[in-house]
């Protein structure tokens, strides 16, 4: 069972509803016991990246723990920038640390929030997008980006008038700044992609 | 690159679509989720949702609209009508919608923009504006709130200023002139705020050609188009729009 991690910030339910529509189950929960159980965690996301490390509260050290562990983790807009060292959005403040790279603004010479549906080049070693062709629109909402500074980390970029991280794996780590619950087939794609990567991942019991 | 959106507007009183002209004379257009559920299939990028009438009743049953529309629809929707408060935008986020729209509250609480925009990311505020040309002042026009119904003197380029300082993540701009009437948007108005911010603005008012929808991305500088009439009555369809702007060199979403 996949576990979306509810931790009292907007959009979760649609991240639910969207691995039932392909056929997922899933469970909106924010007990330990749950997210400790789980086949894989989903670390949905629309917040400030501030009010929502300070909602995740102590779910975060877990969570850490979990996925240094090897338990496949998607964190999502800002559950992904979550999964960096820290952030400049009304901060500073301090993310998990599972990638390096910091939270920056998007250069003001671009309109800003990013928003809006992108092409994003998929890497063909990037398991999150097996599938699907070699590029890409998704649904982007965001005014702060990871500057990835991983170099465990493979990136897969959509151009905003310069290589905009769009999606990073790490490991079983897994992160999208854009919406795949809410980009339509291809996005739901990417859901089912984990989704597998969770059923397949040795962690599970 | 980033695309150019379209999307459609869906007007909901009791519980039905509606459209009227210059924000008068409804005329009935369809049940809610089933058009969005059609609009996503053919292709929009986005969809909005304004409670027109928006009084308390009214609220729970957006609530559970946007509920709906969220276990049917997988692309983003911005939902507005009514909305004064954090907790009533905490509620309709965590029902599903991604972004809410702030208008008549906005203008008499400008700081519901930041309370807003520090606790959920100003990519969730979308701040509606509902513009009328000045008779008096050539080049400019005022702000009007109430469904369009009260002048307030603000003129609408600094309201749209202010607003962007003060944490709205996007603006949608409606011209009350054109609304409804399918005669094309009111570009200058477009440009006139586009050029002033560096948020995206979304065209709003006036769509009947889809040459309409060309003007208003390159003479008005919109990120994206928002129509009604033109979609709910058929006269084209998502797929139509897209391909005639892409075919004139528009960076769409095909």
């Amino acid at each position: 069972m996949l576990v979306v991690i509810d931790y009292n910030v907007g959009n979760v339910k649609s991240v639910c509803n969207a691995f039932r529509n392909i056929g997922c189950e899933s469970k909106l929960s924010c007990r330990p016991e749950d997210i400790e159980k789980a086949d894989g965690l989903v670390l949905p996301g629309v917040a400030a990246f501030g009010y929502a490390v300070s909602a995740l509260g102590t779910l975060a050290e877990l969570v850490k723990k979990l996925a240094l562990a090897g338990k496949p983790l998607l964190g999502i807009c800002v559950g992904y920038q979550m999964l960096f060292d820290q952030s400049s959005e009304y901060g500073p403040h301090k993310g998990l640390g599972l990638i390096s790279g910091n939270v920056v603004p998007v250069p003001d010479t671009q309109v800003i929030p990013h928003m809006g549906w992108n092409l994003v080049k998929m890497p063909p070693d990037m398991n999150l997008f097996a599938g699907l062709p070699e590029e890409k629109h998704f649904y982007f909402a965001h005014s702060f980006y990871a500057d990835v500074a991983d170099a465990g980390a493979k990136i897969a970029y959509t151009d905003y008038g310069f290589q905009l991280p769009a999606s990073v794996q790490k490991g079983t780590i897994y992160g999208t700044q854009f919406h795949p619950e809410k980009s339509g087939k291809a996005g739901l794609n990417v859901l089912k992609n984990f989704a597998q990567i969770c059923e397949q991942s040795p962690e599970r019991k | 690159m980033l695309t150019k959106r379209i999307i459609p507007c869906l007007d909901v009183k009791d519980n039905r679509v509606v459209k009227g002209v210059n924000f008068l004379n409804l005329r009935d257009a369809g049940d809610p989720v089933e058009l969005g559920k059609r609009y996503s299939d053919e292709g929009a990028d986005e969809l909005v949702f304004l409670d027109i009438t928006a009084t308390i009743r009214s609220r729970k049953t957006i609530v559970e609209l946007v509920e709906k529309v969220a276990e049917n629809v997988f692309i983003p929707f911005t939902v507005g009508g009514g909305i004064n408060s954090v907790d009533q935008i905490d509620e309709l986020l965590r029902s599903g919608a991604e972004k809410v729209s702030l208008n008549t509250a906005a203008v008499q609480n400008p700081n519901l923009l930041s309370e807003a925009a520090q606790r959920f990311g100003n990519q969730c505020v979308v701040l509606a504006i509902d513009a009328r040309r000045s008779k008096e002042r050539k080049g400019h026009w005022q702000v009007t709130v109430k469904a369009g119904s009260e002048p307030t003197g603000l003129d609408v380029v600094e309201w749209a200023v202010k607003a962007e300082k003060l944490g709205a993540g996007e603006i949608l701009l409606t011209s009350m002139d054109a609304d409804g009437t399918k005669a094309g948007y009111d570009n200058e108005l477009n440009k006139a705020v586009s050029d002033a911010v560096n948020i995206p603005v979304i065209a709003s008012g006036g769509a009947g050609e889809l040459e309409h929808l060309y003007d208003a991305v390159v003479k008005g500088g919109a990120d994206a188009v928002l129509m009604a009439s033109i979609t709910h009555f058929e006269n084209y369809t998502i797929t139509q729009m897209k391909e005639y702007l892409a075919s004139r060199g528009i960076p769409m979403n095909l």
